[in-house]
C-alpha cells in the first residue's frame, strides 16, 4: 500500500514535471545550435537577390535573410550563422547528414523531396516558375520557338525535368546541355554553346542582372513552364526545429500584413493595441514559449531583416537590382499567394 | 636467404611462422569484412531512422530526363538504367577513341625525343614539359573555353565541302545506310583475309630471301581496294546525309558536339605526353648496343625503331601505358564539369531526381571498377604475349 502510494506520486510527480517542462523543450537541433551559438545555414554557392556573397564575404539574398532572422529568434543575433555554399547536388545530402541546420537554397518543393528524401518542406519564401531566356538577337519571341534547339541547364534540380516534360508535351524535341555547375551553366548560354538558358524566372533575371554583360541584350521568353514554390528545408525527426524555422517565415509574412517594419517594431512594442501585433511582438501572449524560445524571437526578427515585404523589396523587387515584379508573392490580401498562418 | 628459414615440410605448432601467417590473414580478412558490414549497417540504420528511401528500385522507374547526347536513341520515357547505360557508352566511346589518339600521338612523341633533328627534338620535349604538368581539368576547360568562345555560331559556322564547324561542334556528311554497303562491308572483310594471306607469304619470303616486304602500304592499298570493289558490286551507293544550316543551329548529318570533342581533345593530348614518356623510357631501357648492332647489319633508322629497338621496348612499355590508359578511363569523369553526359553526368542527375545518393554513387564506382579491371585484364594479356618467352 505504501508502496503503491509512493509509486503512485512518482508517476504523478513525473507526470507533472513531464508536462510543465513540455512548452519549453527544445528539439536537439535547437539545443546543438544553442551550444553552439550558431545557426549553420546550407545557401546557393553564388545567385544573386537570393544567396549570394560579396566581395568582402558578407551574405546578402532572401534566401540568406530567413537565414538570420531564424539566427535572430534564436540565439538573438542575426550575424551567427554560418553560411555553408551548396550546389544542387550536395544540397540534400549536407541537410541529411546534419552538416546544416536548414537548408535556405532556392529549392523547390515536391513530392518526391518530400516523401524520400527525409527531409520537411517548411514554408515557402517564393512562388516561382521555370522560364527561359535567350539573346534578343535571336528574334525568338516564345519557347516553342525552340524547336530541335541546344538548351544550357545545370544538372541536378526540377529543371531538368520540366525541360524534358515541357519539350514533349510540345513535341520540340529540346537538346539539353546539362552543367553541374551554374556558374558553367551559365557561361555556356552567354558564349553561344546553347540557344537558350533555363532556370525560375528569378534565376534567370538574377543572371541576367549580374553575369551578362550586357543585360538589355537577353530576354526571358513569356512562358512560365513549371511551379517552383520555393523555401527552406529541415530535417525530418525533429519536429521542434521544424517549427521554428516554419513559424519565424510565418511571423515575418504576418507582420507584413499588420504593418509591423524593422523601423517601427521597437516602438509598437510599447504603443501597438492591435492584439494581433501585440501577440507578434511576444508583448501580450508568450508564443515564444511555446516554441522553446524566449517572447522577444518575433521582434527580434522583424528587428534584423524587416518583415516579409522589406525583405522582398531589398532583396529581389521592383527597386532592386533584379527587379522582380511582387506578383503572386504579394500578400493574400493585395491579390497574391502569400497567406501566413495565424501567429497565435 | 637467410638461414632461419623454416624447414621445408611445416610442424603445424602455433609457434610455426606458416600458421601464425595465415592466422593474421584470416584475422585481417575478419576485420575488413566486420568494418565493411558495419559500415554498410550503420548507414542503412542511419538512412531508415531519418526516412530516407534507399534501395536499387528506383532503377526501373521512367527516367524522365533527356540526354544531350547518346550513341542510340533515348527518351525521357526509358527506365533509369538504360539512362546510366547511355551515360557508360558515352564514358566508353570517349575513353576508348582516347586511348587509340593518345597511343598514336603518344608514342610519336616518345620516339621523336631520339630524333636526330634537333627542332624534333624540342618541340617533342617542350609539349611533353607543358602538358604533363597543367592540371588536366583546367586543359578540358580551356578546350571548351576555346571551341565555344572562339568559334563562330552555327549562322555563319566554317564550313569545308559539307563539314561544319561552328559552336555546335563538328557536322559532317555521313552515308545514308543502304543494300549496297553490305556489299563495301563484305569488301573489307575480304580485304581483312587478303591482308592475312599477304603477311604470311611475306614472312615467308623474307625467310626465304631475307628480302622485306612492305608492311603497311601494301595491306592499306588490300584494304581500300577491296572495300572500293564490294561498294562498286553493291551498285556504288553515294547518297548522303548532308549537315545544312538551319537558324540557329546545323541540322541533319553527323555531328560531334564541342562537350565531346573538349573532353577528346584535353584527354588525348593530356594523356599522351604521360605515354610519349613511357614510350621513350622503354626505348632509352634497350641497350645502345642493340641499336649499333641493327646499323652495322645494314637497317635503315626506321627499321631499326620498328623491328629491333621497339620489340624490346614494348615489355617495359606495356605495364606503365595500361596505367596511362586507365587514367584516360578515370579522368574522362572530369567531364561534368564540361556538360559531357558521360556516366557521372548521368548519376549527378539520377541522384538529385531519386535522392538516392549511396546507392548512385556505387554504382558509378562499380562502373568505374570495371573497366578498370577490364582494362587491366586486357593489357596484361597482352603484356603476357609481348614478354620474354622463356623455355
Amino acid at each position: 500500500m505504501r508502496i503503491s502510494t509512493v509509486k503512485t506520486l512518482a508517476v504523478i510527480a513525473t507526470a507533472i514535471g513531464t508536462l510543465t517542462a513540455l512548452p519549453a523543450h527544445a528539439g536537439k537541433t535547437l539545443d546543438s545550435i544553442k551550444s553552439r551559438g550558431q545557426v549553420i545555414c546550407g545557401v546557393n554557392t553564388g545567385l544573386a537577390g537570393f544567396g549570394a556573397a560579396d566581395s568582402a564575404g558578407k551574405w546578402t539574398g532572401l534566401d540568406v535573410d530567413v537565414c538570420r532572422a531564424v539566427a535572430a529568434a534564436v540565439l538573438g543575433d542575426a550575424e551567427k550563422v554560418k553560411y555553408v555554399p551548396l550546389n544542387a547536388q550536395q544540397r540534400f545530402t549536407a541537410l541529411q547528414s546534419g552538416e546544416v541546420d536548414v537548408l535556405s537554397r532556392n529549392t523547390t518543393f515536391t513530392l518526391t523531396r518530400d516523401a524520400s528524401l527525409g527531409l520537411n518542406l517548411t514554408a515557402v519564401t517564393y512562388y516561382d516558375g521555370q522560364g527561359f531566356m535567350v539573346p534578343v538577337k535571336s528574334k525568338i519571341k516564345s519557347a516553342t520557338q525552340l524547336k530541335g534547339q541546344t538548351v544550357c541547364v545545370q544538372s541536378g534540380t526540377t529543371t531538368e525535368k520540366n525541360l524534358t516534360d515541357y519539350s514533349k508535351a510540345k513535341g520540340l524535341g529540346i537538346k539539353p546541355v546539362v552543367f553541374e555547375q551554374l556558374e558553367a551553366a551559365e557561361n555556356a548560354y552567354f558564349t553561344g554553346r546553347c540557344i537558350a538558358y533555363t532556370t525560375d524566372a528569378s534565376g534567370l533575371a538574377s543572371t541576367r542582372n549580374k553575369v551578362a554583360k550586357v543585360p538589355a541584350d537577353h530576354i526571358i521568353l513569356p512562358e512560365l513552364i513549371s511551379k517552383e514554390p520555393l523555401g527552406p528545408m529541415v530535417r525530418r525527426g525533429d519536429d521542434e526545429w521544424y517549427a521554428i524555422v516554419k513559424w519565424v517565415i510565418y511571423g515575418l509574412l504576418e507582420a507584413e500584413e499588420y504593418g509591423v517594419t524593422q523601423a517601427n517594431v521597437d516602438s509598437l512594442k510599447t504603443s501597438s493595441t492591435d492584439p494581433v501585433v501585440k501577440r507578434i511582438l511576444g508583448t501580450s501572449e508568450d508564443t515564444g514559449k511555446l516554441l522553446g524560445l524566449d517572447k522577444e524571437w518575433m521582434a527580434r526578427a522583424i528587428k534584423a531583416t524587416g518583415n516579409y515585404g522589406e525583405i522582398f523589396e531589398r532583396n529581389v523587387g521592383p527597386k532592386s537590382a533584379l527587379g522582380l515584379p511582387r506578383g503572386v508573392n504579394n500578400q493574400w490580401n493585395k491579390g497574391g499567394l502569400m497567406y501566413a498562418y495565424p501567429v497565435r | 636467404m637467410s638461414s632461419d628459414t623454416p624447414p621445408s615440410h611445416h610442424h603445424w605448432s602455433w609457434r610455426s611462422q606458416a600458421f601464425r601467417g595465415i592466422v593474421y590473414q584470416v584475422l585481417a580478412v575478419v576485420a575488413i569484412v566486420a568494418v565493411v558490414w558495419f559500415l554498410a549497417h550503420n548507414t542503412l540504420v542511419n538512412m531508415r531512422v531519418r526516412g530516407i528511401q534507399s534501395g536499387f528500385d528506383f532503377l526501373s522507374q521512367a527516367a524522365g530526363f533527356d540526354i544531350g547526347e547518346s550513341l542510340y536513341p533515348f527518351d525521357s520515357e526509358q527506365p533509369y538504367w538504360q539512362a546510366f547505360l547511355v551515360g557508360v557508352t558515352n564514358t566508353l566511346r570517349v575513353a576508348i577513341v582516347g586511348i587509340i589518339l593518345s597511343t598514336v600521338l603518344g608514342t610519336l612523341l616518345g620516339i621523336g625525343r631520339f630524333s636526330r633533328n634537333a627542332l624534333v627534338r624540342g618541340v617533342c620535349l617542350s609539349y611533353v614539359e607543358a602538358f604533363r604538368n597543367i592540371p588536366v581539368l583546367l586543359q578540358l576547360l580551356m578546350w571548351y573555353v576555346i571551341l565555344t568562345e572562339v568559334l563562330p555560331s552555327a549562322d555563319v559556322a566554317w564550313q569545308v565541302g559539307d563539314f561544319f564547324l561552328s559552336k555546335g561542334g563538328l557536322n559532317y556528311p555521313i552515308p545514308v545506310w543502304a543494300a549496297g554497303q553490305l556489299w563495301a562491308a563484305f569488301g573489307l572483310l575480304a580485304g581483312v583475309a587478303l591482308v592475312l594471306l599477304y603477311r604470311r607469304w611475306a614472312k615467308r619470303q623474307f625467310e626465304a630471301t631475307g628480302q622485306l616486304r612492305s608492311a603497311f602500304w601494301v595491306p592499306v592499298l588490300i584494304l581500300v581496294a577491296c572495300s572500293l570493289a564490294g561498294w562498286a558490286l553493291g551498285g556504288a551507293p553515294t547518297e548522303l546525309n548532308r549537315p545544312v544550316k538551319g537558324d540557329f543551329a546545323i541540322e541533319n548529318g553527323g555531328a560531334l558536339t564541342p562537350e565531346f570533342l573538349a573532353v577528346l581533345i584535353g584527354l588525348t593530348l593530356y594523356t599522351a605526353s604521360f605515354i610519349a614518356e613511357v614510350v621513350r623510357g622503354g626505348i632509352a631501357s634497350v641497350p645502345r648496343g642493340q641499336g649499333e648492332a641493327a646499323s652495322a647489319l645494314g637497317l635503315s633508322q626506321q627499321q631499326e625503331m620498328r623491328l629491333v629497338m621497339l620489340p624490346q621496348a614494348l615489355r617495359v612499355i606495356i605495364p606503365p601505358l595500361t596505367n596511362q590508359y586507365l587514367n584516360l578511363t578515370k579522368n574522362s569523369s572530369l567531364a561534368v564539369a564540361i556538360g559531357y553526359p558521360d556516366v557521372v553526368s548521368i548519376a549527378n542527375t539520377a541522384l538529385n531526381q531519386t535522392g538516392r545518393a549511396v546507392e548512385c554513387i556505387s554504382l558509378v564506382m562499380l562502373v568505374y571498377l570495371i573497366t578498370s579491371l577490364g582494362t587491366s585484364l586486357l593489357m596484361g594479356w597482352y603484356n603476357s604475349r609481348a614478354a620474354i618467352k622463356e623455355r
